[in-house]
């Protein structure tokens, strides 16, 4: 056999053309491999859980109510009952609105930043202000203003999410190709031709990284906003569980707070990725 | 080699000086380009080509001066004029066709009927030979190809005077020798007239009727030449020799004497 007489080095252990092959067989394992390590990092979570609550801790002490023996299968009564999508729904519902309200003001205050050095100057201390007060210092503020209901917190919401959507639009304009301007000067363009067809699309990535850090706070600070003067929303069925002393439900419940967050940035991630590839 | 009447575009005495700098880049500048004639702004780096480039444009205000495009005075850019610039600077989020159809529809542009403006964007394309990659985005296509793409946004225009600042300058030898052969066949297919912005001799002396040097002190024209030879060029070595040496020496006196 001619195998044999060629002499072993490394050039011929693999086939000469195989190289792009290769490469993706490479990728196709370097993403397997960060999936199962992903769910190995999952399963040490669960196990740590379980360690914490059923096997450290002694039976009849208060820890062992938050083991994920009684959480899961509350979990799976929740899911098949009708309150908790109901709760989703509203917190869901009050995350929208506030980002809605958020992107409506950020996006074009933004663009505001982004064109005029002028204006930027004249608002970056107040902003970088405003940014770094925690926006639940305002919620008693908020609930004097707005009354008690969804109200304040669709405010809370826009006010916390508003500066990484501010921010990035900002950034964005800034690093708009100076020459798209002067294409867009040299084919007299109106001032809302070049807006529409040169700015907005080309800040696009940016708005949508910024909507994507938004969607991440909001859906963060939204659980203690739900915490005050209201009578649905996840925020309120985890006092509700604890009132009611039904441990594995407010643990149930957190696991739910987690998995639609996870899906959440998920989806944000999903639509910088078909809405703006590469851009961010 | 010029036909027609009188000049299609003229400029006289344009100076120009940007904000902050002691010396101006323009002064009293004199320039008239026919129809169908191809000009070359030819020069060093920082003699003010496409500072001049932009002011024909209407793109930057002279401090003095004025233009004309066909006896028509020029205050602001003007549909007739097209500038292609130095990076095609396609936009990213639009293909091909998008990118070279990008503008007709504008309120400012001249009116256009759908399928005019069609047409004239099946043309463009087919005219710098496209058609293949209509629906490609810009980061799918060769440097090459966007440059190709850009001019081809131009023509889209049907404008009576291309503006070209350096469009090949970064364009490999043998890409940028099909530009200029392109070029040439635009010319002559759509009847402009064009002025191209280069630092590239041969370049100049392949596609130009008519070559300015600018040199020594910024908007300084320091020789001007005719050529005369049928286009393309290629095999015309021994008489554009001779202007390639009269060139570089008149700009190395000019250098001598500043
Ligand atoms: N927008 C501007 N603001 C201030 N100064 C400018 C501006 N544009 C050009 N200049 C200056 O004007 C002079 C001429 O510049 P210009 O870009 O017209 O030269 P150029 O011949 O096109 O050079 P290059 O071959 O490098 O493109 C230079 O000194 C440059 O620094
Ligand atoms: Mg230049």
């Amino acid at each position: 056999m001619s195998v044999q007489s060629e002499p072993l080095s490394a050039s011929n252990l693999a086939p000469a053309s195989a190289p792009a092959l290769n490469a993706r067989a490479n990728l196709l394992r370097a993403r397997s491999l960060r999936l199962v390590l992903g769910l190995l990092g999952l399963g040490v979570l669960l196990a740590a859980w379980w360690l914490g609550t059923d096997v450290l801790a002694r039976p009849e002490s208060f820890a062992a109510r938050f083991s994920p023996t009684a959480a899961l299968p509350a979990l799976g009564e929740l899911l098949t009952g009708s309150d908790l999508p109901l709760h989703v729904m509203v917190s869901l519902r009050r995350v929208l609105v506030g980002l809605a309200i958020a992107l409506a003001l950020g996006v074009p205050i933004g663009i505001l930043i982004g064109t005029s050095r002028f204006a930027e100057a004249a608002t970056t201390p107040a902003f970088q202000f405003l940014r770094m007060i925690s926006p639940l210092s305002w919620m008693p503020v908020a609930v004097m203003v707005f009354g008690v209901g969804d109200a304040p917190i669709y405010f809370l919401i826009a006010f916390a999410t508003i500066w990484p959507i501010m921010l990035s639009t900002a950034a964005g304009v800034r690093a708009l190709d100076p020459q798209w301007l002067l294409l867009s000067r040299s084919l007299a363009a109106t001032r809302w031709e070049t807006l529409s067809r040169i700015v907005i699309p080309g800040i696009l990535g940016h708005v949508l990284t910024g909507a994507r850090l938004a969607i991440g706070i909001a859906w963060i600070i939204l659980v203690p906003c739900e915490m005050l003067g209201v009578s649905a929303g996840l925020g309120y069925f985890i006092l509700d569980t604890r009132d009611r002393l039904a441990y594995p439900e407010l643990m149930a419940t957190i696991l739910i707070i987690g998995v639609i967050g996870f899906a959440l940035d998920s989806l944000a991630r999903a639509l910088v990725g078909r809405f703006a590839p590469g851009q961010a | 080699m010029t036909a027609g009447p009188g000049p299609i575009l003229e400029a006289h005495g344009i100076s120009l000086r940007y904000p902050g700098q002691s010396a101006p880049v323009l002064k009293d500048f004199d320039f008239s380009l026919d129809k169908s004639e191809v000009v070359t702004l030819l020069g060093p780096s920082g003699v003010g080509k496409s500072s001049l480039l932009r002011v024909l444009a209407g793109l930057q205000a002279p401090a003095s001066g004025t233009i004309r495009i066909d006896g028509e005075a020029l205050s602001d850019v003007h549909p007739r004029l097209a500038m292609n610039f130095q990076n095609p600077g396609l936009l990213p989020w639009l293909d091909l066709e998008k990118n070279v159809a990008f503008g007709l529809d504008f309120a400012r542009q001249p009116k256009l009927s759908r399928e005019e403006r069609q047409n004239r964007i099946d043309a463009a394309i087919a005219e710098v030979g496209l058609d293949h990659a209509r629906r490609r985005r810009p980061s799918e296509l060769s440097g090459g190809m966007a440059q190709r793409a850009a001019l081809a946004r131009c023509l889209a225009r049907k404008p009576e005077v291309l503006l070209l600042d350096e469009p090949f300058g970064a364009l490999d030898e043998i890409t940028r020798a099909e530009m200029q052969d392109l070029l040439l066949k635009v010319v002559r297919d759509l009847e402009t007239s064009a002025v191209l912005v280069t630092h590239d001799i041969d370049e100049a002396l392949l596609v130009s009727d008519r070559i300015i040097l600018l040199g020594g002190s910024p908007g300084h024209e320091i020789g001007q030449w005719t050529i005369d030879l049928p286009k393309p060029r290629h095999d015309a070595v021994s008489e554009l020799g001779r202007l390639r040496i009269d060139i570089l020496s008149t700009l190395r006196n000019a250098r001598l004497h500043h």
